[in-house]
């Protein structure tokens, strides 16, 4: 291979996009250079603007988007100065795009065969038979099940992980010399998402071609890239070989990216369990989502629901908080029964359990301000009125490490971070003893997490707050659960002291989730698939 | 490269560009920034408010003062002639905004307090109260509203009251549906969820967490409703069917000076006399359309960057 | 079963369920009449016993149930019953059957919405899609600002201006519409020609509107992005992955627009005197002759839900989910 002529060479690209009537810049001065056959990592937070630069390595700005500056050469030929025919005469062809969300990126009303053919036979360099027997070759290699017929199905009629892989083919069919792959498995279950990226690079690596790959977990891109390049605010912060960036990151900004990782605390459990659940069974309608759950909830500690989507830990906080109430089992609190319903329960029940969610955006109404959202329990639930409310609501301000100048904004004046905090310190102004907390790192960047979870840690200590953690993430386990239960397809796998969790043998599902988080160390994923052929030789 | 605080704090996170103002600077903001469309349609609704408001201060006769000459010209004492029984022209034009955008604001009115009432009921409810409004009115809806009022009216006879009630009740489905929708957007919301968990009332919950939430789409329908009911009830009184004399109304106008149209090629003034009324109409819907279009896209827009 | 076929006969079913209830509701609008509306027909000086023969011929001697079921199955045979008009105190009956005085205007009415939709339909679907293929353009912005001018008008108000401008100071088109049926195609079409295009202007404005608002919407997913990222060309992108995706959208906008032709028909027939079935609906509820303004409605509500049952069987047919279940 010649590595002496990059494949691709970014100088000073400066892209701006269209928001509240004028330009303003996304992507602001970016180099990159691109060998043929090589993979580059593009790893950042939201808002890095890394797809934006991504599709500008193929000349392509989103609509409301504009390249506004800076030299893009694929190839010896300058996209910048490109006309839009010699860009398309590229595009699908040279260079492919790998989209996030397969589903909504294949076309509903044809079938992926028809998809995949389209880029080499449109483009004139296969005939429709040659391209479809080079996409049934693809579709085997992608490991994706009967690879000579599943072409003919539609895209809505195979499963997601399927459907990413059967993308990757596409992108591959024209035979390109890059590929763009666009955070490609971040909606993916975990155990999914191995075999996936598995998939993904031995195509990659047997076909020779060069790719960017694009993601905002460190450890997923470690396993596919040779050099990663770190973005921030639409800047490169470094970029360096995968190895070297993950034994000695240079930039402080790098080393929070696994911020997460960094906090542990040992699993402690207590005799008092202030929340128990005995035997729950629970529908939707007729449809089972949880079967004989059994779970009980140390005074002062933390117990972490995980499972993947589906596996009904939400559904296990519906039924705590009363929204579902349940068909068989029962709740209890301090030892007594809690009415299943939320109808029957007393307004000082209501107060004892609460609940933060995901996503803080939903979880507050937009139109009240701070002040508002966080006095409301004060005034419910405690009957203070004026200037105590102020007053207690300075104080929970305070104690999740904001100021009055908070008091008056609404939801929309404020940062994620800051949102999450005012949702826990809506749940801190009732005063309660457990608080149920679904998912509420996940939708934030990593060093933020952080910041949440030493928060949530630091209440727990002073207040003796009871958490039940509702998460998908492994990581986030390890750093602040005590006891730990594993769910799937609506029962309780294995459940215990976190060490204990953690520490082989495991059941074969919790093998399997815990084997299946990407670790921060390149050749995992060798090892990993390695792992996976021995036991199905052996088993 | 960008500095990196070395110690995270919250507080000094960035959150979205703030500057604090009250409703009434951002108000002003948004329409130093409105289109000339807005602003036109603005100054039409204002106007026409002001000329139904002081209707018989403007008006330079009364609205069923009879002179002797019918379909007189235009005169310095008759500016617009007089129609065919020798009413002032512009007199009645001038008490017919007071009329007609009296009687279809009233009637919006009165079908956004049945439509929409019954929706938040049906959406916070759910269950059987939901479904059951739903089909009724599912079912009102399969006949064209015009259809429907002519059979009404036809039952009932015309008269100010029975337009006004079965346009509104016709009307209300409308209303019905689409407060019915975007207040189910906000009912799914978590935000509602963690009301209801904290223990909240119904009402507290329609009150609070709901209807300020869906006041900017529904006031945006109720641009599009005046228009919609403006319309009809001009299209009835048109047809004969609405307004009744000798109330000055800008339909029946319409209709009662149609034959002068055919001299508009011997003297043109007296050929646009009887659509001087409709313009009337089309000015205002064409006004209300603008600022709602205009409305629509601030709102939407402001959706965007959260 | 093909789950194509479930659900388009549910929709069928749903759509025959909302007729049954229509009807219904129209055939209890003589249970609202005042008690003493035979006398208002009759006329003042009508005896008791030609009050008492024609409560008999209305059935008002039987129950609801009765009556409704004789109505209808009378509907269904294409028997609308007797109009009210016509008919003397003295008890002579000059009365005419509904069917006959709706029958030709019927054919009339649809005649105009026919002519009108044909010119219509492809007109404002091809303005529709090239304003949404060339959004914020000049172009775009000009059709945008005078559709929206125009459906804010009243129907009457174009029409009287198309009269003013074209049948008085420029007097090019009758602006009388009266047709008759002896009359030849061509001057049928020739005297059609000023309020079939007043409807086409507020038609076309609405429909335009609603196609490109649809095919905006269109446009923006994310497969329409992928096939740019494919480098195909622009028209492939369009006819190939667009337009199979488009069809339920537009069928849904040519059938809410022809659904809504048949209303505006009415104020329309009543400026250019077209003796269509809108003109004679408006003169029976003047003359409160129920029969006729029952038959009417029933007429056009049954065209209103078949279009709207129509579009919604052609989505369903159209939408790959459907078609090819799992």
């Amino acid at each position: 291979m010649n590595t002496d002529t990059p494949l691709l060479t970014m100088r000073g690209v400066r892209i701006d996009g269209f928001a509240d009537e004028r330009w303003t810049p996304i992507v602001k001065g970016v180099d990159l250079t691109l060998h043929r056959g090589q993979v580059l990592g593009l790893i950042g937070e939201s808002g890095a603007g890394k797809s934006t630069l991504g599709l500008a390595a193929m000349g392509f700005a989103r609509p409301g988007c504009r390249i506004s500056g800076g030299e893009i050469l694929f190839d010896g030929i300058d996209l910048m100065r490109a006309s839009e025919a010699e860009k398309q005469a590229l595009r699908g062809v040279r260079i492919a795009y790998v989209a996030q969300s397969a589903a909504a990126a294949f076309n509903p009303a044809h079938t992926l065969l028809e998809q995949t053919i389209e880029a080499p036979v449109r483009h004139g360099l296969m005939s429709a038979a040659e391209a479809a027997d080079y996409a049934r070759t693809l579709y085997a290699a992608m490991d994706l099940p009967d690879p000579d017929t599943i072409g003919d199905r539609y895209p809505h009629q195979v499963s997601g992980g399927q459907l990413q892989r059967a993308m990757t083919a596409m992108a591959m069919c024209a035979k390109p010399d890059l590929i763009i792959f666009d955070e490609p498995t971040t909606a993916l279950d975990v155990t999914t998402q191995v075999n996936v990226l598995a998939a993904m690079r031995k195509a990659i690596r047997e076909f020779g071609t060069a790719a960017i790959y694009i993601t905002h977990d460190l450890a997923v891109v470690a396993q596919m890239a040779d050099r990663i390049k770190v973005l921030r605010y639409g800047e490169e912060v470094e970029e360096a070989p995968t190895e070297t960036m993950l034994a000695a990151p240079k930039h402080p900004y790098t080393k929070s990216l696994w911020a997460v990782r960094a906090i542990r605390k040992p699993g402690e459990t207590g005799p008092d369990k202030v929340l128990e659940l005995n035997g729950i069974t629970a529908a939707y309608g007729t449809i089972p989502v949880l079967r004989d759950i059994s779970l009980a909830v140390p005074r002062g500690k933390t117990v972490a629901l995980v499972g993947e989507s589906g596996s009904g830990k939400s559904t296990t906080a519906r039924v705590i908080t009363g929204l579902l109430p349940p068909v068989a089992g029962e709740v209890r609190f301090e030892g007594a029964p809690l009415p299943p319903a939320l109808r029957g329960r007393s307004r000082d029940q209501l107060r004892r359990i609460q609940m933060i969610y995901q996503s803080a955006d939903t979880a507050m109404n937009p139109r009240h301000t701070v002040h508002e959202i966080i006095g409301r329990p004060v005034q419910f639930y405690l009957g203070k009125s004026g200037a105590e409310v102020t007053a207690r609501v300075s104080q929970l301000l305070d104690m999740i490490e904001l100021d009055d100048s908070f008091m008056d904004r609404l939801p929309g004046e404020l940062s994620g971070g800051q949102k999450q905090r005012i949702c826990i310190a809506r749940a801190l102004a009732a005063e309660p003893d457990v608080i149920i907390c679904d998912e509420v790192t996940s939708a934030l960047d990593q060093i933020v997490q952080e910041g949440i979870l030493k928060l949530l840690m630091k209440l727990q200590r002073t207040l003796g707050l009871s958490y039940i953690f509702i998460t998908h993430d492994i990581d986030t386990v390890r750093a602040i659960a005590d006891e730990v239960v594993v769910m799937f397809q609506g029962e309780v796998v294995e459940q215990g002291l976190k060490e204990q969790i953690f520490a082989p043998p495991h059941p074969a599902y919790t093998e399997l989730l815990l084997s299946s988080v990407p670790k921060m160390e390149t050749g995992w994923l060798e090892d990993r698939i390695a792992a996976q052929a021995r036991t199905a030789s052996g088993g | 490269m960008t500095d990196t605080p070395e110690t995270y704090s919250a507080a000094a996170e960035i959150g979205a560009p703030r500057t604090r103002r009250g409703p009434g600077t951002r108000a002003w903001l948004a329409l130093k920034k409105a289109p000339v469309s807005a602003w036109f349609g603005l100054v039409v609704i204002c106007a026409y408010a002001l000329v139904a408001i002081f209707a018989p201060l403007l008006a330079p006769h009364g609205e069923a003062q009879v002179f002797a000459q019918p379909y007189a010209p235009w005169t310095a004492n008759h500016p617009l002639g007089t129609d065919q029984i020798g009413r002032d022209i512009l007199s009645r034009l001038i008490y017919g905004a007071r009329n007609t955008i009296g009687i279809a604001l009233t009637t919006t009115l009165l079908a956004f307090l049945i439509g929409g009432g019954l929706a938040l009921v049906a959406a916070i409810a759910r269950g059987w109260t939901d479904q059951i409004l739903s089909r009724l009115v599912d079912v009102l809806m399969a006949i064209p509203s015009l259809i429907f009022a002519l059979m009404l009216l036809s039952i009932f006879g015309a008269s100010v009251l029975s337009l006004i009630v079965i346009i509104a009740v016709l009307d209300s489905t409308r209303v019905f549906r689409i407060t019915r929708a975007v207040a189910m957007n906000v009912v799914v919301m978590e935000y509602v969820e963690a009301a209801r968990l904290r223990g909240e009332g119904t009402w507290w919950i329609m009150r609070r967490e709901i209807l300020p939430n869906i006041m900017p789409p529904l006031v945006a329908e109720f641009g599009l409703r005046f228009c919609f009911v403006f319309l009809t009830i001009a299209a009835l009184s048109f047809l004969g069917l609405g307004i009744q004399p000798p109330t000055a109304d800008w339909g029946s106008m319409v209709r009662e000076n149609a034959s002068l149209i055919q001299f508009a090629q011997y003297d043109l003034k007296a050929g646009i006399t009887p659509l001087l009324p409709a313009a009337a109409i089309a000015l205002l819907t064409v006004g209300v359309n603008f600022v709602v279009d205009w409305f629509l896209m601030q709102t939407s827009g402001l959706k965007d960057e959260h | 079963m093909h789950p194509v076929l479930t659900t388009v006969i549910q929709r069928l079913a749903l759509g025959l369920l909302t007729l049954f209830l229509v009807s219904l509701l129209i055939f209890s609008a003589v249970e609202f009449l005042p008690g003493d509306f035979t006398q208002a027909v009759l006329g003042q000086s009508a005896t008791e016993e030609t009050v008492a023969a024609f409560r008999r011929e209305l059935g008002l001697d039987q129950p609801a149930w009765a009556r409704y079921l004789d109505w209808i199955g009378g509907v269904v045979q294409g028997d609308f019953g007797t109009s009210f008009s016509g008919r003397a105190a003295s008890g002579v009956n000059r009365s005419r059957e509904v069917v006959d005085l709706v029958a030709p205007r019927l054919m009339n009415t649809l005649f105009l919405a026919g002519m009108t939709a044909l010119v219509a339909v492809p007109l404002a679907l091809f303005l529709g899609i090239t304003a949404a293929l060339w959004r914020n353009s000049l172009y775009d912005r000009a059709v945008n600002a005078a559709t929206l001018s125009t459906i804010s008008m009243p129907e009457f108000f174009v029409a009287y201006i198309l009269i003013l401008v074209f049948g008085s100071l420029v007097p090019i088109f009758p602006s009388l519409a009266n047709v008759t049926p002896e009359m030849p195609l061509g001057e049928r079409i020739w005297r059609c020609i000023l309020p079939s295009a007043t409807l086409m202007l507020v038609i076309v404005a609405h429909m335009m509107r609603m196609t490109r608002a649809a095919i905006i919407n269109l446009l923006a997913s994310p497969y329409i992005e992928m096939a740019r990222l494919k480098g195909l060309s622009a028209r492939r992108v369009i006819l190939y992955h667009a337009l199979p995706n488009a069809w339920a959208p537009i069928v849904n906008v040519i059938a809410f627009n022809l659904a809504y032709l048949v209303v505006g028909v009415v104020v329309v027939e009543v400026v250019f005197v077209y003796p269509g079935i809108g003109q004679l609906m408006v003169d029976a509820v003047t003359s409160r002759d129920i029969p006729v303004v029952q038959a009417c409605a029933l007429i056009f509500a049954g065209t209103y839900i078949t279009l709207n049952l129509i579009a919604d069987i052609l989505s369903i047919v159209t939408n790959p989910r459907l078609l090819h279940p799992r």
